[in-house]
């Protein structure tokens, strides 16, 4: 399952939809809104985000391709956030089944990095005096 | 030819809008590339700036048509 949302992500739903007979381990990566930027110093108030959406989902589904044929996954789903988010909030949910446990933690870790890498989403950073599109800049 | 192209994240700003129509003397995506250094110098100042074929990555060599959908992408930021 992918979903690209501008509702709250659900994450019992995610974590449903992951579940299968077969696995003996389901891993869940939850990227949540932190409130500071380190190198910046500045406080972040809210992040917006920004899709190519059809692009997104083909791209997340080259990623889950490639790590459902490497570790062997039973079940999976992907949820992002297109929402305007406040700090706490939930900007994406990755839940990744297999028959053992080692596999879904590196799939699920496999999965959130290339999503960061490849996905064509875009973050907006909010802070209080101002705003920025996430690593648009050197 | 006359291209559109959609914009996403600072790209939008860079060009003032989210489907930018574009009159392009090449052909490739590298010809793409340089129409657009020249017209848009803010564009050479991101960290990366990948071009979107019929939503794919597309490579410098890439040949263009008219009825393409073509996307810029500037450096990804979700998660």
């Amino acid at each position: 399952m992918i979903k690209l949302t501008d509702k709250p992500i659900d994450v019992s739903k995610v974590i449903e939809a992951a579940k299968h007979p077969t696995a003996g381990g389901l891993n869940v990566f939850i990227g949540t809104v932190r409130d500071f930027h380190k190198q910046k110093n500045k406080r972040v108030v809210r992040l917006e985000f920004e899709a190519y959406e059809p692009m997104a989902i083909t791209e997340i589904q080259k990623i889950a391709a490639v790590a459902i044929d490497r570790w062997d996954i039973k079940a999976w789903a992907i949820s992002h956030s297109l929402a305007k988010l406040n700090v706490g909030e939930v900007a994406v949910v990755i839940a990744v089944s297999t028959a053992h446990r080692k596999a879904s933690f590196e799939a699920c870790q496999f999965i959130i990095d290339q999503l960061k890498e490849k996905v064509p989403i875009w973050k907006k950073e909010i802070f209080e005096d101002g705003e920025e599109w996430v690593s648009a800049h050197p | 030819m006359q291209l559109t192209i959609k914009t996403f994240g600072i790209t939008s700003e860079i060009m003032s809008g989210k489907n930018v129509t574009m009159e392009l003397a090449g052909t490739t995506v590298a010809d793409l590339r340089k129409a657009l250094s020249a017209k848009y110098p803010s564009l050479d100042k991101l960290n990366s700036l990948f071009i979107a074929v019929n939503r794919a990555y597309a490579e410098d060599a890439t040949t263009l048509k008219e009825t393409d959908e073509i996307a810029l992408i500037p450096p990804v930021s979700g998660g």
